[in-house]
């Protein structure tokens, strides 16, 4: 694996809304390289514009000035030619389908063969530990395992980056724990780039090799932390100083950045 | 089973209060032919006569159900006669009737949320046609369509269709919209084409208004069949005989055409609702 091969990266990027209100300054003069195989969290108070800028890697928003590129490509080529999977805080599985028919969804969208669906509902389905479910329906299963399902369906074409909102803000500390630890080995066996947005300061700081700490009006990026942490991370890394350290730099980082109002 | 009871005691105080309400009405009629006759009746007398008279103000209900037992089971379903025949016609103008109301509504429907123009114009026209009133409008369908050759099944079913796009257009407007932003995101990030947002997300969404509209639109198809057979002299439907029936003060069997309107209608709408449950069920949105 090529260490270090630039794969999203942001100059200069400027994102303004337009309201009744006036101007709001969602993302200011943000600059930002993420590499081939990183694990990078999005960090900062409701209004940093964390989720704005995933969105923008996405081609869900358009930037007001500055520029994004994925792969080298504009963000509207990335998404036409499919090149990230994108999972959002809600689970968003269609109840009229089953587990596997949700994940088979995007697969029909770009046409895949139906031999190759099937395959590949099936190998989405091992790696996040849901195998034998793809003939339940959504309601069938918990919170949980419906977020599981829908990283799943973000896997199934097989993009290099995915790109994660928020994915277990809605869930319960011990599940989040577990998903976390399962998102870890996920990571590592499948060597894609990930960008995460969190306001959990332990989940960033467990989850990461990178960590963006943003704060709000207007929404910036204030801080950018390399973890020191090794690759491999049981859960109980959270109790190590290292560990603690790296989570006083986020939150020293938060604070600084609120203090501006 | 345990929501037959309600509905039982309600019919049951209905009845009663028909039965009353026939008393009441009645009376006046069978003073004057005692009165004629020189007799004052005794008040046993009285409610007697006022629950069978020829040509009541209100029949009672057992006159009523004696007429549709006379009409329906006794008598041949060919015959012009029976109740049966003129439920068939009035039952297959309005199935025609709401098939084509649904498919125009739907297809309205998809217009107006794929295709901005259309939102913008099609709309008020929709609700300005709802706001004329049937009854002036339908003796003109019907003159206008039998200039162009068109007469019997047709005209009706255009007047119910009339009735019933409607609830189908505003139902699935709503339904195709019903999508939220997270999911519609979710389908740009597949870089999906409209036509596929639509197959596999739009339409399956709205099916819960789909079926709430047919129920709608299928008692307002009946309307447009019945009143489309009033206007026109038609000699054969539920709405003939009704029209009959008030010529000739024919009372019962007024009242006994009504009960075979609002059974056809119930009959309908309890069909639509299973099959919407069956669908809804296996869809795991109900």
């Amino acid at each position: 694996m090529q260490e270090n091969q630039s794969v999203i990266s942001a100059r200069n990027l400027d994102l303004t809304f337009q309201t009744n209100d006036g101007p709001i300054h969602a993302l200011k003069d943000v600059n930002l390289e993420i590499n081939k195989g990183d694990f990078v969290s999005f960090i900062g108070p409701s209004g940093c514009g964390k989720t704005t800028f995933l969105r923008v890697m996405a081609d869900l928003e358009q930037p007001t000035g500055g520029e994004v590129t994925i792969n080298g490509v504009s963000p509207e080529e990335a998404r036409r030619s499919r090149a990230y999977g994108y999972v959002f805080q809600a689970a968003g599985l269609y109840p009229w389908r089953t587990i596997g028919g949700n994940i088979r969804l995007p697969l029909e969208i770009m046409g895949i063969p139906k031999a190759e669906q099937a395959e590949r509902v099936k190998r989405v389905l091992d790696l996040v530990e849901l195998s034998g479910f793809e003939k339940k329906f959504p309601w069938q299963l918990s919170g949980g395992m419906q977020q599981r399902a829908s990283i799943a369906r973000a896997l199934s074409f097989d993009a290099d980056i995915l790109l994660m909102d928020e994915p277990f803000g809605a869930l319960d500390e011990i599940v989040r724990d577990h998903l976390n630890e399962q998102l870890l080995k996920l990571w590592a066996r499948t060597e894609k780039t990930i960008a995460f947005v969190t306001h959990s300061i332990p989940e960033a700081v467990y989850l990461s090799t990178k960590i963006v700490v943003m704060s709000p009006r207007p929404g910036r990026i204030t801080d950018v932390i390399e973890s020191p942490l090794p690759r491999e991370r049981p859960l109980e890394i959270r109790e190590t100083p290292e560990f603690l350290e790296i989570a006083h730099r986020v939150r020293e980082g938060l604070r600084a950045g609120h203090g501006d109002d | 089973m345990r929501n037959i009871i309600p509905i039982l005691t309600v019919v049951g105080l209905l009845i009663l209060v028909w039965y009353g309400a026939a008393v009441a009405l009645n009376a006046q009629w069978a003073r004057d032919v005692a009165a004629r006759a020189d007799r004052t009746l005794t008040f046993s007398e009285l409610v007697a006569d006022t629950w069978s008279q020829e040509k009541p103000k209100l029949p009672a209900p057992h006159q009523v159900g004696a007429e549709l037992w006379e009409t329906t089971v006794m008598k041949k379903v060919t015959s012009k006669r029976s109740l049966v025949y003129h439920t068939w016609v009035t039952f297959s103008a309005t199935f025609l009737g709401f098939v084509m109301g649904t498919a125009l509504g739907t297809l309205l429907a998809v217009g107006i949320v794929f295709n901005r123009t259309m939102d913008m114009s099609v709309m008020p026209w929709v609700i300005a046609s709802q706001t004329i009133p049937i009854l002036a409008i339908a003796p003109m369908i019907i003159v206008v369509l039998n200039a162009v050759g068109l007469s019997g099944l047709l005209p009706k079913a255009i007047i119910s269709m009339y009735l019933s796009f409607f609830p189908v257009v505003v139902g699935m407007v709503k339904g195709l919209r019903s999508p939220d932003q997270m999911q519609l995101d979710q389908m740009r990030t597949w870089h999906a084409s409209g036509w596929q947002t639509f197959w596999k997300l739009r339409l399956p969404s709205s099916m819960p208004y789909f079926f709430t509209s047919l129920k709608v639109g299928v008692a307002a198809s009946l309307v447009g069949a019945i009143v489309g057979e009033m206007p026109t002299g038609a000699v054969a439907g539920l709405g003939a005989r009704l029209l009959a029936g008030s010529y000739y003060g024919q009372t019962v069997q007024i009242w006994s055409a009504l009960i075979m309107a609002a059974a056809l209608a119930a009959v309908m709408v309890g069909l639509i609702g299973l099959v919407q449950r069956i669908t809804l069920k296996r869809m795991g949105m109900a």
